[in-house]
């Protein structure tokens, strides 16, 4: 079973709970931008994406969007290593519209602290939260 | 991405509404406050993209109700044309026009700096019709009281909506309501009767489309724009678009590569000034602005195409990415890292598929292909200097 967790600045964090247990290092998962945020965005015409490899800690710009019209920074909702990023974006980057939360993904991270978790918001809560928005 | 809330504002209650703002509502218009106005930059189900391509292959519908019009006419006696006495504010020439012609200049201070840029056209001998920026119509009209007042009276027209229909089926849709439509050629003006009102069609635009903008009273503006937008080629479409479209036909936005530090010469308007005038002088700056026109400008409104991909590319072996727009502000550098420049409009041109921008550089740079750097992200990234429009026009000249 998969959980995703969302951050105020609209991006959300995927993790599979079967891959590691609870408190261990090493948990992976795949952070996008939101429906809500690519649809406030528009046309998504450039991703900028972290480099592989690179440590990022939480609040960090870890990328960028731009659409037709605006630059938009991605901050990092969690700390941790940069494993993997979604290059398809590079030659694609409408995917981030179509499919957010999944051909849409910009990257994916090795968490390095899970307690950060505990202060993103579950589904219920971010519909909530974008809904006052 | 915290710009994202940005896009939706809550609440807008100081401002303005032009005669179209319930059907904006009603189309799911995305409303931002632009000059004061409560206006709509992109529709749901469509968004900027869409709207852009949209109106380059079919016909797009634009609400530019916030623009100034006005009538200016001579309060001599007898009366004679008001184009005299506003050549002394603007290069081009005004006296020259034919009836029913349309002509773009520029309202200059006493610098030659440009107070606004404008469409003027002469509906007969004694009488003019303007159509100014919606953010400069109170400055303008000032101004031109107080500099030819006592020759003209300036008749603001705040009871009629603007609306532009533009693009390659304009022409076909409109000669379905006016057959007269399809016979006007680019920058010439008509007067229709329809439904008992008069309206002031022009063949003009701001999006390098073929296309026409078409003055209609408030009262009738909605079920004007409601008859357009029932033929399958119109869409309604929002300021969102309509920047990135007069950005790749490489027009210029007031505010942004006008203003008024700015001359006709530097923003490579120079055409607008016509050879009689240019003989005879006779309009504010023209000291300054026709010796720039013999010597040459110290900057230059150029085109600029951002070449540079992500630095941190992942993928060597993908030669698909695109580079990253640019946006305004951004610092244009020499090839050895001098400032020589900034741009004053960028993004990307949905019709060219990449980024373009427009922006002033030093003389000496401003030549097409001219390979330069624009700070992004505090990193110099390639650009080069870019022929503009970025896209052919598409006029109707003849």
């Amino acid at each position: 079973m998969s959980k995703t967790f969302f951050s105020d600045d609209h991006e959300y964090v995927t993790v599979d709970g079967d891959t590691a247990p609870a408190g261990v290092a090493g948990m992976i998962a795949t952070v996008g931008i939101t429906d809500y945020a690519q649809n406030a965005l528009g046309d998504v015409v450039y991703v900028e994406l972290p480099k592989v490899g690179a440590n990022i800690s939480k609040g960090d710009q870890a990328g960028v969007v731009e659409s037709v019209k605006s630059a938009s920074e991605v901050y990092a909702p969690v700390s941790g290593e940069i494993v993997a990023v979604n290059a398809a974006l590079e030659g694609d980057p409408a995917q981030v519209n179509q499919d957010p939360l999944g051909k849409g993904w910009f990257y994916k991270i090795r968490i390095a602290n899970q307690n950060e978790l505990s202060a993103l918001k579950d589904e219920s809560a971010y519909a909530a939260y974008t809904k006052e928005l | 991405m915290p710009n994202a809330a940005h896009h939706i504002p809550k609440e807008e209650t100081a401002l303005h509404k032009t005669p179209l703002w319930e059907l904006h509502k009603s189309l799911g218009g995305k409303m931002v406050p632009f000059a004061g106005y409560d206006m709509p930059v992109q529709y749901d189900g469509m968004g900027v993209l869409k709207e852009h391509l949209h109106t380059r292959r079919h016909a797009g519908l634009f609400d530019v109700s916030h623009m100034g019009q006005a009538i200016l006419t001579s309060v001599l006696t007898p009366k004679e044309d008001p184009g005299v006495a506003l050549e002394k504010i603007v290069p081009s020439a005004m006296t020259g026009l034919a009836p029913e012609k349309q002509r773009y200049t520029l309202l200059l201070n006493e610098q030659g700096g440009i107070i606004d840029d404008l469409m003027v056209t002469r509906w007969d001998d004694k009488t003019l019709f303007l159509v100014v920026n919606a953010a400069c119509k109170e400055k303008d009209f000032a101004y031109i009281r107080q500099k030819i007042g006592g020759e003209v009276k300036l008749e603001y027209l705040s009871d009629r909506a603007l609306l532009a229909l533009q693009g390659p089926e304009a022409e076909k849709v409109l000669s379905r309501l006016f057959p007269l439509a399809a016979a006007m050629k680019f920058m010439t003006s008509a007067k229709i009767l329809y439904e008992g009102a008069e309206l002031y069609i022009s063949r003009s635009g701001y999006t390098g489309e073929d296309g026409f903008e078409i003055s209609v009273p408030a009262a009738m503006a909605e079920r004007f724009a409601r008859q357009l937008l029932e033929h399958e080629e119109v869409r309604m479409i929002g300021l969102g678009a309509r920047d990135s479209l007069r950005l790749e036909a490489g027009l210029c936005l007031y505010g942004h590569e006008l203003d008024e530090t700015i001359t006709p010469i530097e923003a490579n308007l120079k055409w607008v000034i016509q050879k009689h005038r240019r003989a005879h002088g006779g309009f504010c700056g023209a000291e300054k602005i026709l010796k720039q026109l013999d010597d040459g400008p110290s900057k230059l409104r150029v085109g600029i195409r951002p070449e540079g991909k992500a630095p941190g590319a992942n993928a060597p072996d993908s030669n698909s990415g695109r580079a990253a727009p640019v946006r305004e502000g951004a610092e244009i550098l020499s090839p050895d890292g001098k400032t020589i420049g900034v741009i004053t409009s960028g993004g990307f041109g949905p019709s060219v598929g990449h980024p373009v921008a427009m922006g002033y550089v030093e003389s000496a740079f401003a030549h097409e292909g001219a390979e330069l750097q624009v700070m992004l992200r505090g990193q110099a990234r390639p650009c080069t200097v870019a022929a503009l429009p970025f896209i052919a026009a598409n006029y109707k000249r003849d």
